[in-house]
């Protein structure tokens, strides 16, 4: 993989430095080598290839299992706790049915628990059952440290490192994204189901 | 020169230290180290146990920093490649350029079966028929922002008529002269996004006083290969209302901009490009300084200048874009007109420059510098305040603006015959929250800067944005003198009662961004309409309200943008229910605005008269990553409004 990449970059290294103009007037192709690199520097900066379990105990590494190729959603919650995440948890079981059969197909969804010592896989089991999660949404738990890596590669923190410190305040949002092209947004999960649904359809797409 | 993620120069040895440290962090992940004890190992892993990965690459494990992930450490994060300043001149985008016909011909009712996607029929064709017709494409160019960096690819805007640039060609528009552009969107496909950027667009003509259908919604988006007519009037507000049939002239609008608005990624599309301005003359601020107000004449001595913050990826040294941003991005590499830290060859006399801070969430403060003689305050003008001219020009030793805001300042360069000196940004600013609050001030994030930050950085000390090179030769200088005190346009009436007063409260639940508790929702995207469904607010035509901003974000800064109208700031009170310690207005904020800025725990009271068109338009904040993460509403202008308190 390293070598693959390095021959990528070195060959986007060689784009001629003509034109000193504010932009060239004709259009162009972009070099896909370039898209490519942007791909693996994402990988890099994001994607942290740790080891999780969902909630049927299978594991899974987190780029290339989880993320890598797919559309996702991913967002952070734990069992226990009684703030803003069952009201999202109560949403994105929402979305999961105004998906229908995409979920699994299409889309994959990705709860990933901020309290790994308390939320086992038995516990996720359980959970993923009170709220009558279909398949296609994996329940993910791992070792403390991998997790906590996690969330701040994925950007799930808070400015304020007192608050960051605070797993009741942790950010709810919702990471919705296409790997593969490239396109990552994000929207409240506590926002309006069938707009979510909507916003994560804005990402299927085959271009 | 050598700076970090914030702008901040560092010496070379920090710098290096910096890239050490972002080469060991790829070789760690790329050899899949990623467990606490191996990071902990290689001294990647701080005191608190958190690795710096959200916004960068961690220079710790040598220079030791204390702390966890904390606002107290600063600069401690590289990012972009070095690059040498004012090598490259300032280029001016070039002035837009009509064509003689569309094809197929704009029609009054979207034309769908071609491909258009507009919310509604023209409100306004065959009153303001279009005497311009304009056919701007939006594609990829490749161009060069510094020449010690890759050739970049970025988005940008084609005028048809060879003016391919990002940013975007300059429209000189003129009041009464009716305009229409064809926005085409012949973006790539999403595989060739280079990392960021959603190729489905919505151009928005920021604080034009436009139809709904024309105005740019994020909503009304549309694909590759489709199209949008957006019909400009160009028409003074009030012409159906206050002031039939012209509208009134204390409401002249002249610094514009284009961007795209495209929902949830309204913040990657522009950072990639897709921005430009919109000049808007009349018959007094004609763009000639022989007439009119005499400032100083367009193109020659009237400089747009785009401001922008930008990361390169310190491998590479292609464009970076950190998606996974939910607070507010900053770049360490600061360019104008789409060139990192340009020089400009200008004559002694004096320059009518109109900034603007194209974000995505940095904040800017304004001062002129001679780095020969820092202890020297050097005094320029103000002129407009977010592109309206003030009842009368205003002398200034700095002027601060937030992401979308625009000031016009005039510059006699004449003292300064022979010399090089600097426009440089001195405000301090150290993440997505706003500037860092003055000394003194009591607020958490800045509880690490007692120890003699302050929010404005000593001379010389920040950024260098641009470099003048004064020639030394004597030329005449036929625009007006803002020392003789020359007087511009009266601020429109603002004692009306209002009909109804609103509050917004701009808030933030654990990490989601809110107006009122409430999120972003385009409602029902299709079928196509130029209302919401559901609004927030139904504002009625041709009313007077009031609006309150208040600020439920502790210590962050919102640049607060409404469309369609302007608004005049009536007060600014801390603290956020008990109306006392108003805070009096700086001159330069006794103006019309479209942008304000919410500062930490405050209430801002905003004066508005809805006139003219119906429709829906947005609110929001214009640090756009907190725009693309939902805080942002729809209202719409109807006959007959409601009363809704806290919409």
């Amino acid at each position: 993989m390293d070598t693959s990449r390095r021959t990528l970059l070195g060959m986007a290294a060689m784009t001629p430095l003509a034109g000193t103009l504010l932009a060239s007037k004709t259009r162009t192709t972009p070099a896909v080598d370039a898209s490519a690199a942007a791909r693996e520097r994402i990988h890099e900066r994001y994607f942290p290839d740790i080891i999780l379990r969902n909630q049927d105990n299978k594991k899974f590494r987190f780029y290339e299992d989880v993320v890598k190729d797919r559309i996702v959603t991913i967002n952070f919650f734990f069992s226990k706790c009684d703030g803003v995440c069952p009201r999202i948890t109560a949403n994105l079981v929402k979305v999961q049915k105004l998906l229908g059969d995409r979920v699994g197909r299409d889309v994959f969804m990705n709860s990933i628990t901020l309290k790994p010592e308390e939320d086992s896989p038995k516990v996720l089991k359980h959970f993923a059952e009170m709220y009558h999660v279909r398949p296609g949404w994996n329940f993910l738990t791992g070792k403390p440290a991998d997790i906590e890596l996690l969330r701040q590669h994925m950007g799930f923190t808070n400015p304020d490192p007192r608050l960051d410190k605070e797993t009741e305040q942790h950010i709810g949002n919702v990471r919705y994204g296409n790997e593969r092209l490239m396109l990552w947004a994000a929207c409240p999960g506590m926002g309006d189901a069938k707009y979510i649904a909507e916003s994560i359809g804005w990402v299927i797409r085959n271009d | 020169m050598y700076y970090n993620v914030y702008g901040e120069k560092v010496s070379r040895a920090r710098h290096n230290e910096m890239l050490n440290a972002a080469k060991n962090r790829r070789e760690l992940v790329a050899a899949g180290l990623t467990s606490r004890r191996d990071l902990w190992k290689m001294g990647l892993l701080t005191a608190g146990g958190m690795l710096v990965a959200k916004s960068g690459l961690s220079a710790q494990s040598n220079s030791g920093s204390p702390g966890s992930f904390n606002l107290c450490v600063v600069g401690n994060q590289a990012a972009s490649p070095p690059t040498t300043p004012f090598v490259e001149k300032l280029v001016v985008m070039p002035q837009a350029m009509p064509v003689a016909s569309l094809s197929p011909a704009h029609t009054k009712s979207p034309n769908t079966a071609a491909g258009e996607v507009r919310s509604g029929d023209d409100q306004a064709f065959d009153q303001f028929p279009p005497q311009l017709l304009y056919n701007f494409v939006q594609h990829t160019l490749n161009v060069i922002m510094s020449p010690q960096l890759p050739m970049q690819t970025v988005w940008g805007f084609d005028d048809s008529n060879g003016n391919a640039t990002s940013p975007g060609p300059t429209y000189a528009a003129h009041y009464g002269v009716p305009q229409l552009t064809r926005n085409n969107n012949a973006l790539p496909p999403a595989s060739q996004n280079g990392g960021f950027g959603l190729p489905s667009t919505t151009t928005h003509l920021h604080n034009a006083h436009n139809p709904s259908e024309s105005d740019g919604n994020p909503c009304d988006f549309y694909e590759i290969g489709q199209f949008c007519d957006q019909h400009y009037p160009n028409v003074l507000a009030g012409f159906s209302s206050t002031n039939p049939p012209n509208g009134d002239i204390n409401e002249a609008l002249s610094t514009l901009w284009y961007h795209d608005h495209r929902v949830d990624f309204t913040s990657q599309n522009t950072y990639k490009g897709l921005l430009g301005f919109y000049l808007l003359f009349n018959q007094f601020d004609t763009g000639d300084e022989g007439t009119g107000f005499h400032l100083p004449s367009y193109p020659q001595f009237d400089i747009p200048l785009a401001f922008a913050d930008k990361v390169f990826d310190p491998k590479s040294g292609l464009l970076f874009f950190d998606t996974f941003n939910l607070d507010g991005i900053l770049g360490d590499k600061f360019l104008v007109n789409g060139k990192i830290q340009p020089f400009f060859e200008v004559q002694p006399r004096r320059y009518r420059f109109r900034l603007l801070d194209t974000g995505p969430s940095r904040f800017y403060q304004y001062f002129v510098t001679d780095l020969n003689n820092l202890s020297q305050q050097n005094p320029y003008w103000l002129i407009a305040n977010d592109g309206n001219l003030l009842p009368n020009p205003l002398q200034i030793t700095s002027v601060r603006i937030g992401p979308a805001e625009r000031v016009d300042i005039i510059i006699d360069f004449k003292p300064f015959a022979g010399k090089t000196i600097y426009l440089e940004n001195r405000l301090r600013q150290i993440n997505g929250m706003g500037p860092v609050p003055p000394a003194g001030f009591v607020s958490g994030q800045i509880e690490c800067s007692g120890n003699g930050f302050s929010d404005i950085l000593p001379a010389g000390q920040g950024n260098l944005l641009l470099q003048f090179r004064v020639s030394g030769t004597s030329v005449s200088d036929g625009s007006v003198d803002p020392a003789t005190h020359p007087t511009f346009y009266s601020l429109p009436d603002t004692t009306a009662t209002p009909r109804v007063t609103r509050t917004f409260k701009f808030d933030r639940l654990n990490g989601q961004w809110s107006i009122n508790g409430q999120f972003m929702n385009c409602g029902a995207i299709t079928p196509r309409s130029i209302f919401a469904n559901p609004p927030r607010l139904q504002v009625q035509q041709n009313s007077v309200e009031h609006w309150i901003l208040s600020n439920g974000t502790g210590d962050w800064t919102h640049p607060i943008h409404i469309h369609l109208e302007e608004h005049q700031i009536l007060s600014r009170t801390a603290g956020l229910s008990v109306a006392t310690n108003t805070a009096p207005l700086s001159a330069a904020e006794r103006s019309r605005k479209d942008v304000s800025q919410l500062h930490p725990n405050e209430r801002v009271l905003l004066f508005f008269r809805f006139r003219d068109w119906l429709g829906k338009y947005p609110i929001h904040c214009h640090n756009v990553v907190h725009e693309d993460h939902a805080m942002m509403g729809l209202w719409n202008i109807v006959p007959q409004g409601d009363t809704v308190l806290v919409p």
